[in-house]
């Protein structure tokens, strides 16, 4: 079943645009679902639909024919997992796109939130592996299984800050392992490709609001960044990769980060992988900020926190439309892009104006 | 049931600022079958021969046994006719019933062929627009027929017509058989002949002698009765505001389809390419559009087979913008080689036209460019024909000198076989 991204009526997905709303329904794949303890995976398109193209041109407004192409303009058509926007409330979008160079998409986001700005958000990004067979159905399977399971669950632990760090930090351990079951379920013997020696396998990160609680976990090289509009911007991911070996071991993160090796990760959700515990870090979420959390498709042409601060806050600043979430995530996506777009690229934002924590009385 | 595959040849990488695609698409056919067998609609073969006195009592006899070989290839179920041409055309068979027909080839039919045959005696004229037009109007008398093609024998020039007069009899016939040409001895002129072959979407070659004159005809009825599939269009799709520079089939020759261009829609072009084999054939298309930006893809061409309204086969053409010299600036080594056979030919033809008239400055120039050229691509057969016309200095540099005496059917070979092409060395 899809969603009208804009009024959440189910609709058809062959329909361009909604019957009750009069909303335009593309991609429908990334309408955007309500926090709710049922969220159901049917949301996940079959992999038969990945390849699906819209029926009309983006460039010219002509047909598309069945070769992918617009049969008046010649305009490569994007398939509906070339590039999916995600908005689930205001403050919190994402897009995801193919970038220039790689054939399909293999990034995939989910995301989850609650409509008051800054209390209550989900954020996951999955980078499939691109040697690996059906990487780009394991990682939108592993994406929207985590969100899920993160957006369904509200235990609070005992009420206590500490126990409801503890709390969020189980969810996303709990998350990990469905993403991980979600990535193996892609490689059983009927799938394409399980008896090579390539199996599905994708990255993992995940990023949980809960007011001015911050908690990440990621395995892999996906990341999230904490980008304040005044003060220190940080990393809050370590990666699993060589490169990251390297700089702990005292090469320079720009040097690392494009030596021969610097793409290889060493840890990855898949039937091979060698163990798929989130690596978590917490925060409190204090001063006003963006949560970013991206593939290498973009950190790839920007790794440093301050760097990516310094790029979000100029590319935010033309006009007040330019920092609405969807449109800046969009914007970092065109940038990676004119950067050369060497990978697929995930960017996920959450806009971020400190909210006090949930006080004891509204508790009970 | 026939089936047909289209590969492409490209270099899809083009530099910021780039318009200019060019692909090679090859086209393979197989489990074609025998003429009219497909259920499509009949087959039908006409040959027609050559009778004016010119051919003398030799070639007359060559001429008979060729007409014999032929008709003994043709598959029974055949219509079939035979025409014998001078400043007029006759019909030698089937003849005297005052009506124009053809008659569907059994044991009976064949051997009444034969008898017609052999009465062909040497008199007359040539005119050969009179034997293209009574084809065209003996074909028109079955209508069941989906496959028409016809041999043509002559040995000498159009004499008793005026060229315009073998215009309008060959435009006339465009489009309502094939055909393909051959030249026996000297006396005929290529240029003429190949106007009449190329029309008609046939071949032309020359008949050294009037013995080899019999082997030629069973091979090209042999190869006609192998043609399963009746007709089929090689169909040009390419985006709006683009330009469609150019359609040509370069192998197994090189033909300048571009002008043959039938509409299907705004879009596409559909280019005859008349009856099919078991065979694959090249096509070179190149396509000019509108620039986009670095990192843009777009499909430049969509390039089909059609036989009838079906689309039998598909490649596509693409172009992909891109800022990597090591990709733009890369030439796809089948376009590279199909550009210099296609030149090769036009050096060849423009340098005996040149040679022809006297100008000797332009003939050196022109088949030095040839020599260096079939050298370049490989063309053996072309490097061994331009030999016997001039004296090879340096092939590499294009260093010739043109021979004092050149034998006139070693000139004629070189000019007939001049847009045959040889494919990429793999």
């Amino acid at each position: 079943m899809t969603q009208c991204p804009t009024c959440h009526v189910a609709v058809g997905s062959s329909e361009q645009f909604c019957e009750a709303c009069g909303g335009e329904l593309r991609p429908t794949v990334a309408a955007a679902e309500a926090l709710s303890s049922e969220a159901s995976s049917q949301a996940i398109p079959a992999p038969d639909d990945l390849g699906a193209t819209a029926a009309t041109c983006q460039t010219c407004g002509g047909e598309v024919i069945s070769d992918g192409y617009c049969g008046t303009c010649g305009a490569r058509a994007p398939t509906l997992r070339d590039h999916f926007t995600e908005q689930p409330a205001a403050w919190v979008a994402a897009v995801c796109d193919r970038g220039i160079r790689h054939p399909r998409n293999e990034d995939a986001v989910a995301l989850a939130a609650d409509d008051e700005p800054g209390s209550r958000a989900v954020i996951v990004v999955c980078d499939g592996v691109s040697n690996s067979i059906d990487s780009d159905v394991a990682s939108l399977a592993a994406a929207r299984v985590a969100r899920d399971v993160l957006g369904s669950s509200r235990s609070r632990g005992m009420g206590t800050a500490s126990s409801l760090v503890a709390a969020v930090i189980a969810r996303i351990e709990a998350a990990t392992d469905a993403a991980s079951e979600a990535v193996l379920d892609v490689t059983q013997p009927t799938r394409s490709g399980a008896t090579t020696g390539n199996p599905a396998s994708c990255t993992f990160v995940a990023a949980v609001v809960e007011r001015d609680l911050l908690v990440v976990g990621s395995v892999g090289d996906s990341r999230a960044y904490w980008l304040p509009d005044a003060g220190t911007a940080v990393a809050l991911t370590v990666d699993d990769s060589f490169a990251q070996e390297q700089i702990a071991s005292g090469v320079p993160r720009a040097e690392a980060e494009t030596g021969p090796q610097s793409h290889g990760i060493t840890r990855w959700l898949g039937v091979d992988a060698p163990n798929h515990s989130p690596t978590t870090a917490t925060m409190t979420l204090a001063e006003p900020g963006w949560i970013l959390v991206c593939s290498d498709g973009l950190w790839n042409y920007c790794s440093e926190a301050q760097d990516l601060a310094t790029l979000v806050q100029k590319t935010s600043g033309s006009s007040p439309a330019a920092a609405e979430p969807l449109t800046l995530a969009g914007a970092l996506v065109d940038w990676a892009n004119a950067q050369g777009g060497q990978d697929n690229i995930s960017v996920a934002l959450a806009r971020i104006h400190p909210l006090a924590p949930r006080s004891t009385r509204e508790e009970a | 049931m026939a089936d047909f595959t289209a590969e492409v040849y490209q270099n899809e990488f083009l530099p910021d600022g780039g318009t200019d695609v060019h692909a090679i698409v090859t086209v393979a056919c197989t489990g074609a079958g025998a003429a009219g067998q497909a259920g499509e609609g009949d087959a039908g073969e006409i040959v027609i021969v050559d009778t004016s006195g010119s051919m003398g009592e030799v070639n007359i006899r060559a001429a008979q046994q060729a007409a014999v070989a032929a008709i003994d290839q043709i598959i029974d179920g055949t219509w079939f006719a035979v025409i014998a041409g001078s400043h007029e055309a006759r019909m030698a068979f089937p003849a005297g019933r005052g009506e124009l027909s053809m008659v569907q080839m059994d044991n009976a039919s064949r051997t009444a062929a034969k008898s017609a045959v052999s009465m062909f005696r040497a008199d007359g004229g040539t005119a050969m627009g009179t034997w293209l037009t009574l084809a065209a109007r003996v074909f028109s008398t079955v209508p069941s027929l989906a496959q028409k093609h016809a041999i043509l024998l002559t040995d000498g020039e159009n004499q008793h017509e005026t060229p315009e007069k073998l215009t309008e009899a060959i435009d006339n016939a465009k489009g309502r058989f094939q055909c393909d040409c051959r030249g026996v001895g000297s006396d005929w002129k290529v240029a003429e002949v190949r106007r009449i072959a190329q029309a008609l979407m046939g071949t032309v070659d020359i008949i050294p002698s009037g013995a080899e004159m019999a082997e030629t005809f069973e091979t090209l009825m042999r190869q006609s009765m192998s043609r399963g599939v009746a007709a089929a269009t090689l169909r040009v799709w390419a985006p709006q505001g683009a330009q469609v520079l150019f359609v040509r089939q370069v192998s197994p020759t090189v033909e300048d389809l571009t002008s043959r261009r039938q509409d299907v829609n705004a879009l596409t072009g559909a280019f005859p390419t008349g009856s099919w084999g078991d065979e694959s054939r090249d096509y070179h298309v190149a396509i000019r559009l509108a620039a986009k930006g670095i990192g843009q893809e777009q499909l430049a061409a969509r390039v089909q087979l059609a036989v009838g309204d079906n689309v039998v086969a598909q490649g596509l053409v693409k172009a992909m913008w891109s800022s990597d010299d090591t990709l733009t600036t890369q030439i796809n080594p089948e376009v590279a080689h199909y550009t210099g056979q296609t030149e090769l030919a036009d050096a060849i033809q423009e340098g005996l036209a040149a040679k022809a008239i006297g100008d000797d400055a332009t003939a050196t120039a022109k088949l030095g460019r040839a020599v260096q050229l079939a050298a370049a691509t490989g063309n053996d057969e072309a490097t061994a024909k331009l030999a016997k016309v001039v004296d090879i200095d340096d092939p590499n540099a294009g260093t010739v000198r043109l021979r004092r005496s050149v034998d006139k059917l070693d000139e004629m070979a070189l000019d007939t076989s001049s847009t045959k092409t040889t494919r990429v060395k793999k």
